[in-house]
């Protein structure tokens, strides 16, 4: 049974249903049914044809939750409406359902939510599990979700940019549980590249591609966070990276820049280097200058300050930093690094240990404190 | 079975033993704390008694209502005050004694020179549901 496969019929699917005029939340729940008999009877009985199959399928369930329901009539209209299949192609309703999933109305957490169940095919108990919350509590934020969504219409084109947006965020979960949420997200990003030609598609895919090629050597074994400079470059994944490479070179020659195609570049330079001394930072200043333009984040100039400081010496690095807001998540840890780069060790232990402090994640705070123990251990007399 | 909650103190528990911050440790003697922890968590997923275990922010505010159609008041960061919780860990075991002997290991976490912390650790039992049999 080829799960990968099944999930990925998961869109086309559902598009089939609610093009064949189901409302979506009821289709939905019709293609979740249908994907869990097809995991339970395909191993003994695979389908020449697994997408007729799961409409089939899922058109039955469809219309035995609806005449369940007191709906009769409406049931009846839509038998009568089954034999058409609508003439619009896969991908169109592939695309709708992105946008739909992550439409402006739903908020980031149910955006997410939604679109790794019905584009990515994924159980409520898996989604659950992915980001530690009971199985209630996401089925409750999934169904929800399909309300607030259930009056869009979907035959309008809807904004890249919140679709980018929420695969983004599924992506930098990273792992937890049994599902690999980097992974699919990935996965969920190539079919969206399938369904549309944008360069900012591209430039996400490649982003994710790129920073997925460095995932082994990110954590030692220990589970302790391993940062760039130290990372095994041999522990790269180099398909991975030349994958990633190649797209963000098409998409760059659309001349359509956007900020993941300027964080993409970033991430490229770093994966071209043999090592961090190698490294072309003022190539990648450049890249934050033009990344400062397209989004004028705060934390977009605070990465700068780091990778000035690479470019042009640490004191440069900390000219960087002294312009913005001590408050800034990271900003601390910034500081630290950069004066140890510029030898003052004692500074750099005592900031090392207030950032650990206000670390927002267990793993930086456990690599910030063991920063600063190396530096101590170092100044110890 | 029965529902404890082991609470680690920021402040507000009597000293430890051996009351080194960890940012004064060296490196080796980090790592060989984060493996006992991991290890001692791995240990009861594998019994069967591991519930959950989170770890806190240091920072944190006081919120309290202020009346119909107002704002919550919000009091903090937290200054001085006298408790802060670091973290917790939830178990399910057979005794009260079980429970004891668990956060006792738990407590023996290796820190600066590679001895034990003998750090004090709150254990609290959890109020459990009415049982279905009363009498």
């Amino acid at each position: 049974m080829d799960e990968a496969l099944l999930r990925s019929l998961t869109p086309s699917v559902l598009g089939v249903l609610v093009r064949r005029g189901a409302d979506f939340a009821a289709a939905e729940d019709a293609v979740q049914d249908a994907l869990v008999e097809a995991v339970r009877v395909w191993a003994a009985d695979p389908p020449r044809d697994p997408k007729g199959w799961l409409v089939t399928a899922a058109w039955r369930k469809f219309l035995d939750a609806t005449r369940a329901d007191t709906a009769r009539r409406r049931r009846e209209d839509l038998v009568d409406e089954e034999p058409a299949p609508g003439p619009a192609p896969a991908a169109d309703d592939t695309l709708r359902l992105y946008f739909l999933c992550a439409h402006p109305s739903l908020t980031p957490a149910s955006a997410v939510a939604l679109t790794l169940r019905a584009v990515g095919g994924l159980t409520t108990r898996q989604i659950a599990r992915a980001y530690l919350v009971p199985e209630a509590t996401m089925a409750q934020r999934i169904s929800r979700a399909k309300r607030t969504v259930s009056g869009v219409r979907l035959d309008r084109p809807g904004d890249v940019a919140t679709v980018l947006r929420t695969l983004y965020l599924v992506f930098n979960e990273g792992y937890s549980g049994d599902v690999d949420l980097a992974a699919e997200a990935i996965r969920l990003t190539r079919q969206l590249a399938a369904a549309i030609d944008h360069p900012e598609v591209a430039g996400l895919l490649a982003l994710m591609l790129l920073h997925h090629a460095r995932r082994a050597a990110r954590t030692a074994p220990d589970g302790s966070l391993v940062p760039l400079a130290e990372q095994d470059r041999r522990r790269w994944d180099t398909r991975s990276v030349a994958e990633g490479i190649g797209i963000l070179q098409t998409a760059l020659a659309r001349d359509r820049l956007g900020e993941f195609q300027a964080q993409a570049a970033i991430a490229a330079l770093h994966a071209d280097a043999p090592t961090t001394e190698e490294t072309d930072w003022v190539q990648i200043v450049e890249w934050y200058d033009e990344l400062v333009r397209l989004t004028d984040s705060p934390v977009v100039r605070l990465n700068r300050a780091v990778a000035v400081g690479e470019a042009d010496g640490p004191r440069a690095g900390l000219a960087a930093l002294a312009a913005l807001d001590g408050s800034l998540p990271r900003h601390t840890a910034v500081a630290a690094y950069l004066h140890e780069r510029d030898g003052d060790l004692p500074t750099a232990a005592r900031l090392y240990a207030e950032a650990a402090h206000r670390a927002p994640t267990l793993a930086e705070r456990d690599h910030l404190t063991r920063q600063a123990a190396r530096l101590n251990t170092h100044l110890r007399p | 079975m029965a529902k404890y909650l082991l609470l680690k103190h920021y402040r507000g528990a009597p000293a430890p033993v051996n009351n080194v911050p960890m940012d004064r440790w060296t490196p080796e003697e980090i790592s060989a704390h984060m493996q006992y922890m991991h290890d001692f968590a791995a240990r009861l997923e594998k019994t069967g008694e591991f519930v959950d275990g989170q770890a806190l922010a240091p920072e944190g505010t006081f919120v309290r209502y202020d009346g119909e159609g107002r704002p919550p008041v919000t009091d903090g960061p937290f200054a001085e005050t006298k408790d802060l919780i670091a973290g917790w860990m939830v178990i399910d075991v057979d005794s009260y004694e079980r429970a004891v002997e668990l956060a006792g290991e738990l407590s023996a976490a290796p820190g600066a020179g590679g001895r034990p912390i003998h750090e004090w650790l709150e254990l609290r039992p959890f109020l459990a549901a009415p049982p279905t049999v009363t009498e």
